[in-house]
């Protein structure tokens, strides 16, 4: 079990190093940083010495360690565009795009989760197809085009939710939050439905396959037998057992979700990591490109993570080995 | 007491209703068991579907009566059926590795099952769930109730699946082939344990299985199905010892004997498929015996697997699976290797195939040594001489090649034939040797049956010109009609060709009527070896005589 565990944080690490290492090979071999920092008046001397004081004249391997000592001493180099510490730039964005994502991701499972069993337990019911279409609609359309939509419909025609922006937020020691005020929860929902209405399809078509994959197995038929209560024997039986394959997707695909929030906030102007990122790349500012890839790569590696710590307390057959 | 009169089960397709039963007649009184009988597709586990309630959908009970005791079974609503379920009727499934949830604890699925029929409270349902583990024959149940369905063995789940069914106190049990997943060891306790609990309890049992022997030893009547109806019914010794239809009679027939050897199998309706077209096959395959018979011999052959880690540091002691086997096969004899699940047969098969790798020993065909595992190359003679016919015929074809290109696969790649024609003729010709029609070549394995495609199976070895041939379980998935049909193939090429057999199973009796010597395999160790008349009537090994004593039997009277 620990061993498990340090075994995936090992593997952790190596996926960090290799992030580290495209993230590093962008700022250092993607345009020189030198003439991306100076202007052109500064003369040719000038220049040399600040390469030289930077370290970008020593061997590759080197800069490529003093580099990633900074990154763990939380020193993330300055933006080319704000000069501003990009750490401090990304944590200003970093709470912005979570709320966003985490509030997609619950919408997601709450309407996913449900509507998978639903579909799974009925397939032949007029609703269950009808969900099926509706959401295989959702799907095909880009998230772009139903976020134009959705801010055509709630913000112009009803004007009923706030079209761009975070609204009302409050700051919780360094964390602005949305959560705490109802102006901030109506600018919240747009974007949030948006994001997550693709995760939403793809998690009930898969509860749904893994549920009616369970509702044939023998033990499910066993349960039947023995008369166990349906609503135990669906939920409690049931769903249970398609936990790891859902958990598994739903995890990879909240990665994603933060990763490729990019297109939603930008239609929202919603001001996250996503946005800030477009931005970067208008003005080739590549240490917050860097630090953003960086950033992304340790959520990924972080959900995973806790994917596979859920597999071991939902699945007693990883946990306890021993026979009787 | 369960009757059943006149039950008709229809499944509606695209070409109209199909009845997957008709016109069953049955009677189950309390505390009797009721064995039913008849081959895979035969209609039983429907008799027992349609009785619970839980036929696969879109099937229903066409016509008849189902009546438990004063309850009609067909009236009742699907609420109502539910709360039947369980609390009158119970069901014990065939494997008990996949019937229980794997991520509840034993108790909670009996405290659940029992708080499901009775208001009773939740220490009260522990009390009744840790007493019934005990009544079951699980030791220490107090603590073990508490562990999860993988901490169990195979014997044990089925304990724990019994005690499900039972810890409602059901009038009816239905059990669908108990015990097919098990060992003869596991499998007599299981049997002993239903006819304790059909007289102790007074529940009447329906038990559905294709193993006669079975029937033989606990059933008080029996039911002989065949095509979705009974043909033949009543008190257990009447329809075994004098059966009345021809088709009980073949039955009867194929089933393999235990304790005596016989020629051949009677196979009621065996046609010679124009025995003149396999000429081609059986010249080539002559013209192709370089080689003189070939043996086998293994000197001390240990195979170990990496053991999972359980801490950081030590790295766990290796599980061995087989542990200095000492085996020889004479040229031109059938070895029969027969232990439990998990003894280590299927190793041994790997590793002379060089799918595992030893950890010592050696392997000798004839007087070459055989490379281990990965260091034998894919050019190695031996890949050519030695090959095998697997259990499952489902899996061993790939389904999407048509059995012309399986079959012709060895031809081109050993490079015996180079005509692309002559190929295919050889293929065909091949095919009725083994008793095919050679126009399956144009078709795919999921248009034939399982014996058909086992038939394939074996022609596919043998268009390799192997000199030694290893069958692993061959006949496992198949009917005991078919069984014997295999069986009779397998014995008459062996003959004809001179081939060397290692032939793999569990069933004692299909061994003692194949092989000339007889191997015991028991946690990777042989326990005894040797010719297999002397191996079955004088045992010397305790083990072996113990599984001789626990395989069901019919009482010799009733063989014809």
């Amino acid at each position: 079990m620990v061993y498990f565990i340090l075994k995936r944080m090992v593997q952790s690490v190596f996926v960090m190093l290799a992030v580290a290492f495209l993230a590093f090979s962008l700022f250092r071999f993607v345009g020189d940083p030198i003439t991306q920092m100076t202007g052109v008046e500064t003369s040719v001397e000038d220049q040399e010495r600040l390469r030289e004081e930077l370290g970008l004249n020593d061997p590759f391997v080197y800069q490529f360690a003093r580099f990633t000592g900074d990154m763990l001493k939380g020193d993330f180099g300055f933006s080319y565009r704000t000069r501003q510490p990009v750490a401090d730039m990304i944590a200003d964005r970093i709470p912005a795009t979570l709320e966003l994502g985490v509030v997609a991701l619950i919408i997601s499972l709450l309407v996913g989760v449900p509507a998978g069993v639903y579909t799974a337990l009925k397939p032949r019911g007029v609703l269950t197809q009808t969900i099926l279409m509706t959401t295989l609609v959702g799907v095909s359309i880009p998230t772009f085009v139903i976020g134009i939509m959705l801010i055509f419909i709630f913000g112009v025609q009803l004007g009923w939710l706030p079209t761009f922006g975070r609204g009302g937020t409050v700051q919780i020691g360094g964390w602005e939050s949305s959560l705490f005020t109802i102006d901030g929860w109506r600018a919240l929902l747009l974007p949030a439905i948006t994001l997550g209405v693709y995760q939403l399809t793809l998690t009930m078509r898969l509860v749904r396959a893994e549920m009616m994959e369970v509702m044939r197995s023998d033990y499910i038929r066993f349960a039947m037998a023995r008369g166990v209560p349906m609503g135990r024997l669906h939920y409690k039986h049931a769903l249970a057992n398609t936990l790891v394959p859902v958990i598994t997707i739903i995890g990879l695909q909240f990665g994603g979700v933060i990763a490729f929030s990019i297109v939603t906030e930008s239609v929202f102007q919603w001001p996250g990591m996503g946005l800030l990122f477009l931005e970067s790349i208008r003005f080739v500012d590549i240490p917050v490109m860097g630090v953003y890839l960086v950033v992304i790569a340790f959520f990924f590696v972080l959900v995973n993570l806790v994917v596979d710590l859920l597999y071991v307390a939902i699945d007693p057959r990883l946990r306890i080995r021993d026979v009787q | 007491m369960l009757l059943i009169k006149d039950l008709t089960v229809k499944f509606p397709s695209r070409f109209g209703d199909f009845s997957a039963i008709e016109d069953v007649d049955m009677t189950i009184k309390p505390g009797e068991i009721h064995g039913l009988v008849g081959e895979s597709g035969a209609g039983k586990s429907t008799v027992g579907a349609a009785v619970i309630g839980l036929l696969q959908s879109p099937g229903y009970v066409a016509n008849g009566t189902l009546t438990l005791g004063d309850t009609d079974l067909r009236k009742l609503t699907p609420t109502q059926a539910h709360e039947i379920r369980g609390n009158r009727i119970s069901m014990i499934f065939q494997d008990p590795q996949t019937s229980l949830n794997p991520l509840m604890t034993i108790e909670d699925q009996l405290i659940e099952t029992i708080q499901s029929h009775s208001d009773v409270s939740e220490s009260a349902a522990r009390k009744r769930a840790v007493d019934l583990l005990e009544e079951i024959g699980i030791k220490n149940a107090a603590q073990r109730i508490k562990a999860y369905p993988h901490q169990f063995s195979g014997g044990m789940r089925q304990r724990a699946v019994i005690a499900l069914a039972v810890s409602t106190d059901p009038e009816l049990i239905i059990a669908d082939e108990p015990t097919t997943a098990l060992d003869v060891a596991v499998q007599s306790q299981v049997l002993e344990l239903i006819q304790r609990l059909a007289k102790e309890r007074q529940i009447a049992f329906m038990l559905i299985t294709h193993d006669i022997g079975v029937i033989a030893q606990v059933a008080d009547r029996v039911s002989v199905m065949r095509k979705g109806r009974v043909i033949e019914t009543g008190v257990t010794a009447q329809v075994l010892g004098k059966p009345q239809h021809l088709y009980t009679q073949a039955l009867m027939d194929a089933v393999p004997p235990l304790d005596r050897k016989m020629g051949r199998f009677r196979v009621p309706d065996a046609d010679d498929t124009a025995p003149t077209l396999g000429d081609i096959a059986e010249n080539w395959l002559l013209e192709g015996q370089q080689h003189d018979l070939t043996g086998m011999s293994l000197q001390n052959l240990t195979v170990q697997f990496a053991a999972p880690r359980a801490s950081l540091f030590r790295k766990p002691p290796p599980y061995v699976a087989l542990d200095k086997v000492t085996l020889n096969i004479k040229p031109g004899s059938i070895m029969g290797l027969v232990g439990e699940s998990g003894s280590g047969k299927s190793t041994l098969a790997k590793a002379i195939t060089g799918l595992v790798t030893p950890s010592s020993g050696t392997m000798m065909l004839g007087d070459t040594a055989l490379p281990f595992g990965k260091s034998r190359s894919r050019h190695h003679p031996s890949r050519q001489l030695i090959q095998m016919v697997f259990q499952d015929p489902y899996s061993s074809l790939n389904s999407r090649h048509r059995i012309g290109d399986i079959l012709t696969e060895p031809l081109w790649f050993y490079g015996f034939v180079k005509d692309a024609e002559e190929r295919e003729k050889l293929a065909a010709s091949m095919l009725a040797l083994v008793g095919m029609q050679p126009d399956a070549v144009t078709k795919y394995p999921h248009q034939f049956s399982g014996g058909q495609r086992q038939r394939i199976a074996v022609a596919r070895a043998l268009l390799a010109r192997p000199r030694f041939l290893i069958c692993d379980e061959p006949t496992s998935a198949l009917d005991v009609s078919i069984q014997a049909e295999i069986l009779n193939l397998l014995k008459d090429l062996q003959t004809k060709f001179g081939l060397t057999i290692l032939f793999i199973s569990h069933n004692l009796a299909v061994v003692r009527q194949m092989a000339d010597d007889t191997a015991v395999l028991r946690n990777g160790k042989i326990e005894e070896v040797g010719e297999t008349h002397a191996v079955y009537t004088s045992p010397q090994a305790d083990y072996t005589k113990s599984l001789l004593d626990l395989t069901p039997v019919m009482p010799t009277s009733w063989q014809t």
